[in-house]
């Protein structure tokens, strides 16, 4: 079925069939790479940069003693260890938060074709407040 | 629906390959203790993330069969009956929130029951919220977050015992507000084969309410389909089926900023986020398969019952008690 037999049978809008299509794809690529990466960490084939069984003393500690115990840097930091096993896992987790950017970036040249200045504007807002949450700098807090 | 069978079946695919090598690990780490370790305890790095694996497969299959997200079984759950520290259940319950929205979202979207023009206003709130809400709950002393969530959590579990749904509202009149937005649609019902026209109203209390939802979505890594829903639907007059399917898309963006307070406060452990939303998605895809020959109303009795138990315990934590 194509777009336009899509549109017809269910009342879906051009823009509501751009938008799930875009998450069909990403959500597949993202969740069979975060399935992929967690293989090559958990067998070992990629050496991890803290080890499983550290991990295991850490996850029963409050977020602040964990960062200070383990040395973790918050924020993107883990960008710059991808050659090991656990940081690597961020790169779909990163992903697939980040989808949602991809598929609101893809819905504003249709909205500024319709004219349809509200939906314009809030759309924009809300990739700026996504891509602000993703950039860390509001700050990293942990109790 | 081949895309839909093949989308399915890589999904599975992926998800035995993952149980086949964490339960091929597991089984050559258990090998090499029990033979270093004689007498000491056998239990390794792998038995907590395997059982996340099984919980989770498990809070999948009645989240579907009791109605409810993911997210708010599974955060309440784990951090009351398992070890791991509030912080990072929370983390973990957005991942798994996030994962579940995004795996439906595709076909709400296109099926035209989730709707875009209700959405994207809701979520611009919702978000802006749940960053605030993430960066106050990672602010907060423990103890206090564990109060509050499980006083969220007992009030959920009464609002699943009273909170009535209007399957077809009436709206006698749209708000100038969503009109102005242009927030109305039309979506084909299956079940009568019919095509429904729906607008919604009292649009300014749902976005004041989205405000609300957002921070305690941040706040506790719940998800918020459970206070999505009523808003939608009974605040603002939406039919139950495109509130329901556009609050699960919804949580997509409300999500996903929360999630990233938390991943870039280093609150997200892969050793725990992939085994759950493995576990989830699992757990989703046997639910709808075995939905049709189950009884919904027990599930969700027996759903309303752990939750009950598991918000206590939480409280009671929280409180210092238990």
């Amino acid at each position: 079925m194509d777009n336009n037999q899509i549109q017809k049978s269910t009342g879906a809008t051009e823009a509501q069939i751009l938008y799930g299509n875009i998450l069909n794809i990403g959500m597949l690529i993202g969740f069979i790479s975060l399935v992929f990466i967690f293989i090559l960490y958990i067998t070992g084939i990629l050496s991890p940069l803290i080890p499983p069984e550290k991990v295991e003393t850490y996850w029963t500690l409050p977020l602040h003693d964990y960062l200070e115990k383990s040395g973790m840097e918050v924020g993107w930091a883990w960008f710059g260890n991808l050659e090991y096993g656990d940081m690597l896992n961020f790169i779909p987790i990163a992903f697939l938060s980040l989808l949602t950017i991809v598929c609101y970036i893809a819905l504003i040249p249709g909205l500024i074709r319709k004219k349809d200045a509200p939906y314009t504007v809030i759309a924009i807002l809300e990739i700026v407040v996504l891509l602000v949450a993703a950039s860390g700098i509001l700050g990293t807090s942990g109790h | 629906m081949i895309q839909l069978q093949l989308r399915y079946s890589l999904v599975i695919l992926c998800s035995v390959i993952f149980i086949i090598c964490v339960v091929g690990t597991n089984t050559s780490f258990a090998a090499d203790t029990s033979t270093t370790n004689e007498g000491s305890e056998l239990q390794t790095w792998w038995f907590y993330p395997l059982i996340l694996l099984v919980l989770s497969f498990l809070l999948g299959v009645f989240a579907v069969l009791a109605g409810v997200g993911g997210g708010v079984l599974y955060v309440p759950i784990v951090s009351g009956f398992l070890p791991f520290h509030l912080d990072f259940v929370r983390g973990a319950g957005l991942i798994v929130a996030l994962a579940g929205a995004l795996a439906a979202g595709p076909g709400l979207l296109r099926k035209g029951f989730a709707n875009l023009r209700l959405a994207i206003p809701m979520a611009l709130i919702a978000s802006s919220s749940a960053i605030v809400g993430a960066m106050i709950g990672l602010a907060l002393p423990t103890n206090i977050i564990q109060t509050m969530l499980g006083a969220t959590i007992l009030c959920i579990v009464a609002l699943m015992i009273i909170a009535k749904k209007s399957v077809y509202p009436e709206v006698p009149k749209p708000d100038r507000l969503s009109q102005t937005l242009g927030i109305f649609g039309i979506y084909h019902e299956p079940t009568i084969n019919k095509d429904i026209n729906w607008q919604i109203h009292r649009t300014p209390i749902g976005l004041a309410l989205f405000v609300i939802i957002g921070l305690m979505a941040g706040m506790f890594g719940l998800g918020a389909g459970w206070a999505n829903v009523p808003v939608l639907n009974l605040v603002m007059g939406a039919p139950i089926k495109i509130a329901v399917a556009t609050s699960k898309f919804l949580l997509s963006i409300t999500d996903t900023s929360a999630a990233w307070v938390y991943l870039n406060n280093g609150a997200v452990l892969p050793l725990m986020v992939v085994p759950s939303v493995v576990g989830i998605m699992l757990g989703s895809f046997v639910g709808v398969k075995i939905l049709g020959i189950t009884k919904p109303s027990v599930i969700r009795i027996l759903v309303i019952v752990v939750l009950g138990i598991a918000g206590t315990k939480a409280l009671l934590k929280g409180l210092g008690i238990g």
